[in-house]
């Protein structure tokens, strides 16, 4: 088995502007934030990002890399509107493809599958359909009772060039494993993605892996994973549970404070700047 | 004891999942979220719910199930759920927008996204609860339909109305419904204090109005016991929505009055507490 471990900064060294790229989690629930930052630090910009969004989406928007969002929704969870996406939208920076939820997942199974589309009913009626991208399909097969024959959303494929994904363990082969109560759609979206970058809380050995946890923790198979990196705290200030829940205050203090002076705080260094500085900030608050 | 005017909120949000049976109970916000654990501490004790997150969980907390967001989704498709909404706007045919304000492709407000409200209004009954009812969430035409209404699921073809229903509206100030011959909304009861011209005037659109309009039930002496000491004993509810003899200014305490606690395809936070369940 191969060594895939990488640092962040190896994983933005393999993406390029103009991607496609899907981030796993959940609004702000277990983030890749760790690699967010790296990509902050980077040049990359002009991205299409395949996002169930939280600050992710927040961070991405405000530093002006994102071309095309496709979502459907924003929000920190705890703070339901995500501000600096929402100033962001307000001054119409980006292209957004607004999805239902159901659909995104349908669109990452399409993808997974290799399938263009696959068929759903959520979307019909509503304003999503305004998307000029989106069309409609017609069951071949005759409803037993009315005989009539169903048209549905065919939801297109949401394929990606990278996924971005973060775990609370993996083995050195990209074997990745959640913790917490939710899988999210983390395993959808490395089978969406041409290659994959899982960060994860901890490296340990494959047969660490199973030792407490059961296998069906075993979220993502290394034949759909390019890269590891071991970030600890990486998807902070989202949770990470149980290895840590959101951080509520620093989640707060990014939302109220103004980007600029967020990014020159916390961003300006690399991810060990990062955590000092939230360090420091927490020492100070307690003072 | 009287009852306040959240507690009658509460009642009006309980009756929804009356009758409902074994379905998944997807309460979001406060006041539906207490209304839901009441409906199963009382007369639908086969409902599921969740503790907000992952777990499907029993009124003292005990798991029961695991429902993360994937099979979440599959239960709303699937159709056993009943789930209770917010809207910033909602019209006469029961469109409901929590996306923006303003022409989508250049947003004057950004609120949340369309989120789950698409699948979930195609696919279970879809109430909704509004915590202040005004003009400004009782539109002519909303700005952006992410819940489907019986106009636009109509026109959309046999797939969309098929599964499609929204049994009530519950306000802070009435309870209303779309049983009228061409699905518009309709005024079904009014809490006790409110006169039918307060629902009236703070509706931005023809109401239908039957010639008698009931005040909404009174809560029994279980029910108040059960919401005051066992599902909201801190007293939440009350600054969801504040009392008008306790003299409280309407509309204060959310500074966000356009957004909906959440509008997903998964509950709200619910109170702490017994059976709070909140993680």
């Amino acid at each position: 088995m191969s060594d895939k471990t990488m640092s962040a900064q190896d994983v933005v060294g393999r993406l390029e502007s103009g991607m496609t790229l899907g981030i796993g989690g959940w609004g702000s629930r277990r983030k890749p934030m760790a690699l967010v930052r790296a990509l902050l630090r980077s040049e990359i910009t002009d991205l299409t990002v395949v996002s169930y969004g939280g600050p992710d989406v927040g961070l991405l928007a405000a530093a002006g890399r994102i071309r095309t969002l496709v979502t459907a929704f924003v929000t920190l969870d705890s703070v339901p509107l995500e501000p600096h996406y929402r100033a962001a939208r307000e001054r119409g920076a980006f292209e957004l493809r607004e999805v239902d939820e159901a659909m995104f997942m349908w669109g990452l199974h399409a993808a997974a599958n290799r399938l263009p589309f696959l068929p759903v009913r959520a979307g019909l009626g509503s304003d999503v359909m305004r998307d000029p991208g989106l069309r409609t399909v017609t069951s071949p097969y005759p409803d037993a009772v009315s005989g009539r024959r169903e048209e549905f959303v065919a939801m297109p494929a949401l394929r990606l060039d990278a996924a971005l994904v973060h775990m609370n363990r993996a083995d050195r082969a990209g074997n990745g494993q959640y913790l917490g109560p939710d899988p999210y759609f983390d395993d959808l979206f490395c089978e969406a993605a041409d290659a994959t970058y899982v960060s994860c809380e901890r490296i340990v050995d494959t047969a660490e892996l199973t030792k407490e946890a059961a296998p069906q923790t075993l979220l993502l198979q290394r034949s759909s994973v390019t890269g590891v990196v071991e970030t600890p705290n990486g998807a902070h200030f989202t949770s990470c549970v149980p290895d840590y829940g959101r951080d509520e205050a620093f989640q707060r203090l990014y939302a109220t404070t103004p980007y600029a002076e967020f990014a020159e705080r916390f961003l300006g260094g690399g991810e060990h700047a990062y955590q000092s500085a939230v360090h420091t900030w927490r020492k100070e608050r307690e003072r | 004891m009287d009852a306040t005017r959240a507690e009658y909120c509460v009642i009006a949000c309980a009756e929804a999942w009356r009758g409902d049976g074994e379905v998944l109970a997807s309460p979001m916000g406060l006041i539906p979220s207490v209304g839901a654990r009441l409906a199963r501490h009382t007369f639908s004790p086969d409902l599921l719910l969740t503790d907000g997150e992952a777990l499907l969980v029993g009124p003292d907390g005990t798991p029961e199930g695991w429902l993360p967001y994937r099979r979440h989704l599959t239960t709303v498709t699937g159709g056993r759920r009943h789930v209770m909404m917010g809207a910033s706007q909602i019209d006469r045919f029961g469109n409901q927008n929590i996306a923006c304000v303003g022409d989508w492709s250049r947003p004057r407000r950004q609120l949340l996204g369309v989120r789950g409200a698409p699948v979930n209004t195609l696919n279970n009954p879809t109430s909704y609860w509004i915590p202040r009812h005004s003009p400004r969430v009782f539109v002519e035409r909303v700005d952006l339909v992410c819940g489907v209404g019986y106009d636009r699921a109509g026109a959309a073809g046999p797939s969309a109305t098929r599964f499609h229903r929204l049994p009530r509206v519950v306000t802070d100030l009435a309870v209303l419904d779309f049983a009228t011959p061409d699905h518009s909304m309709r005024l079904v009861s009014v809490h006790p204090g409110v006169t039918v011209e307060q629902v009236e005037g703070a509706t931005g659109f023809a109401l239908a109005v039957p010639d008698e309009v009931p005040f909404t039930r009174e809560p029994t002496a279980e029910e108040l016991e059960l919401i005051r000491t066992v599902i909201d004993p801190d007293g939440l509810r009350e600054r969801e929505v504040p009392d008008p003899r306790d003299g409280g200014t309407r509309g204060g305490g959310a500074r966000e009055r356009d957004v909906p606690r959440a509008g997903g395809t998964r509950g709200g936070k619910a109170p702490a507490g017994p059976g709070g369940g909140g993680r």
